[in-house]
């Protein structure tokens, strides 16, 4: 076989772009594994290595009531966001998703729109309507503000299944004598499922992290994870959000792995 | 009337969601733009006093200046070191971009507030970066890292750089492999086939990339607050001051109406360079 020659062009080109993935990937990567790191420290403070490792601080989360209380506020109006978005926001991709229509395009921008727009905006718009029609702040005014900024998670993941959908099969059906109610049923729900559930899980991830809108409409009584946590660290560097994060980060990758599985989320999110 | 195609659903299936779009979405931003119209704070005389309050108060400009360009670097920064990963994801066997896919979809779907807590630890006085300056003898006291400039940049960068790959990944798989085999045999060199033929086509892609990077990263309070420190404001910690601690509204409200249309500003420019660009790539 002839040995190929040296080419400087190739060799240099292939060099700079090997180089700044390597880059590119230590940084995706590195905090996850510093604070999984750090999370296993047996001292007070976040030093980096840590000097021993020790189990104390998920220990310590166990008495952490304010840290349970908060998580648990957020996993219910997450999980309301999440059953609210599905169900208006499906609605609305079977509506949207193949109308040519000029209405339906107006729609889909419309219903995308809160993910580009800044949410901060939105939260103090949303409060200055709630206290104008006089509802107070509530979990149920959390549940309309997470909705709207969670919902677009699910119309884009489940309009992208419909798109995809071959309407022959839906067209057999019918001439084979299916109304289409059964049609939906019996053809559609189950091809466009893997789009809605990687759109609902989306939601649910997004409404669980939001700061912006529950900045703005929640109070003592419906205190959220993410600000808990926000506030914690503005006062004092608390080796126990390392212990919350360390949990966080390995219910994200087995979630993760799970929707994998279930919806090939990772496709869904291009 | 002949009944409508199966594979067509009524359009008023939308009607739900449209109607809690007009209720919680629509009906709250127009309330804004009215709150931003008062000059006083118990809303009673009608004016353009808060925007010229924002418009002519250099300080108020230079936060609004800095958000902007903050939004810049960590765009250009994503896309220097996301181009190359979503190139070299390209081309990697199926198992390695399984992996792949996983390092870069996980700082996605991880809580912001997590990853911004890793940054603090990483670029603290006691962190990562300080220790191994100080054992390699390159400073002899902690370097101040976080609340800084550059540190904001690299941790948004981190946060937003999925938003840049995940579109270019999607672009840079649709090139034809052929095309750069003919830029070769045509005598072209791999920096030469890169400039000319591949970064054209992708340009579509980059420019979606940039838009969601730089919508992201100029609107990411918790990141900005947490690794800025007090010293660096930004529009989203400026509007936040002035409508909870200061109970501002007006002032609140034209400062998220100027931010809004500056993202909005953004997003046209952006989608309209990615416009001329698909004209550009598909000849």
């Amino acid at each position: 076989m002839a040995r190929r020659t040296f080419d400087p062009d190739q060799a240099s080109f292939t060099l700079v772009m090997g180089a700044l993935t390597i880059a590119a990937i230590t940084l995706l990567l590195a905090p996850t594994l510093v604070v999984v790191i750090v999370s296993f420290t047996d001292s007070f403070s976040l030093r980096f290595p840590p000097p021993g490792y020790s189990f104390k601080w998920y220990v310590a989360l166990l008495d952490a009531w304010q840290l349970h209380f908060a998580a648990w506020n957020s996993f219910v109006v997450a999980l309301w966001t999440t059953v609210i978005s599905v169900v208006l926001g499906v609605a609305a991709s079977l509506a949207i998703a193949r109308s040519p229509t000029l209405t339906a395009r107006i729609l889909d921008s419309l219903f995308m729109s809160p993910l580009v727009l800044p949410a901060l905006a939105f939260g103090l718009a949303a409060l200055m309507l709630f206290s104008l029609v006089g509802l107070p702040i509530s979990p149920l005014t959390l549940i309309i503000g997470h909705t709207v900024v969670c919902v677009p998670y699910v119309v884009r993941t489940t309009v992208a299944a419909l798109a995809q959908l071959d309407t022959v099969l839906l067209e057999s059906s019918a001439s084979l004598g299916a109304s289409r109610l059964y049609t939906f049923r019996r053809i559609t729900l189950p091809l466009i499922r893997p789009g809605i559930i990687a759109g609902a899980f989306l939601a649910f991830m997004a409404s669980f992290d939001n700061v912006p809108v529950s900045l703005f409409l929640r109070d003592a009584r419906t205190d959220m994870l993410p600000i808990r946590m926000w506030q914690d660290l503005e006062g004092k560097l608390d080796v126990t959000i390392a212990a919350v994060s360390g949990v966080m980060i390995f219910l994200t990758i087995l979630a993760l792995v799970v929707m994998e599985r279930m919806a090939g989320l990772s496709r869904r999110l291009r | 009337m002949r009944s409508a195609p199966v594979t067509a659903y009524d359009l008023k299936l939308a009607l739900p969601l449209a109607g809690f779009f007009a209720l919680f979405f629509v009906a709250p931003l127009l309330i804004l733009i009215l709150v931003s119209f008062y000059t006083d704070t118990s809303l009673t005389q009608f004016g353009l006093a808060q925007y010229a309050r924002f418009l002519l108060d250099p300080f108020s400009l230079s936060v609004l200046v800095s958000t902007l360009w903050l939004g810049v670097k960590v765009t250009l920064l994503c896309l220097l070191l996301g181009f190359p990963l979503a190139w070299t994801f390209v081309r990697s066997p199926r198992l390695a971009q399984g992996v792949l896919m996983l390092i870069i979809v996980l700082p996605l779907l991880t809580s912001v507030v997590v990853r911004t807590f890793a940054w603090i630890v990483i670029l603290g006085r006691q962190g990562i970066v300080n220790n191994l300056l100080l054992s390699l003898g390159l400073a002899d006291t902690p370097l101040r890292l976080l609340y800084t400039d550059g540190g904001v940049v690299v941790a948004l960068a981190q946060v937003q750089m999925p938003l840049m790959v995940l579109p270019l990944i999607t672009a840079l798989s649709r090139i034809d492999p052929n095309l750069r085999d003919a830029s070769s045999a045509l005598g072209a060199g791999a920096w030469r086939s890169f400039v000319k033929v591949i970064l054209p086509l992708t340009l579509p892609g980059i420019m979606a990339g940039c838009l969601l990077t730089f919508a992201a990263a100029i609107t990411a309070f918790i990141t900005q607050s947490l690794v800025g420190g007090g010293q660096m404001l930004f529009m989203p910690m400026y509007l936040y001051q002035q409508s909870s601690t200061l109970s501002n509204w007006p002032f609140a409200a034209a400062i998220s109406i100027i931010f809004l249309v500056a993202v909005l500003g953004a997003v046209t420019l952006f989608n309209l360079l990615g416009r001329l660009s698909r004209g550009y790539a598909q000849g």
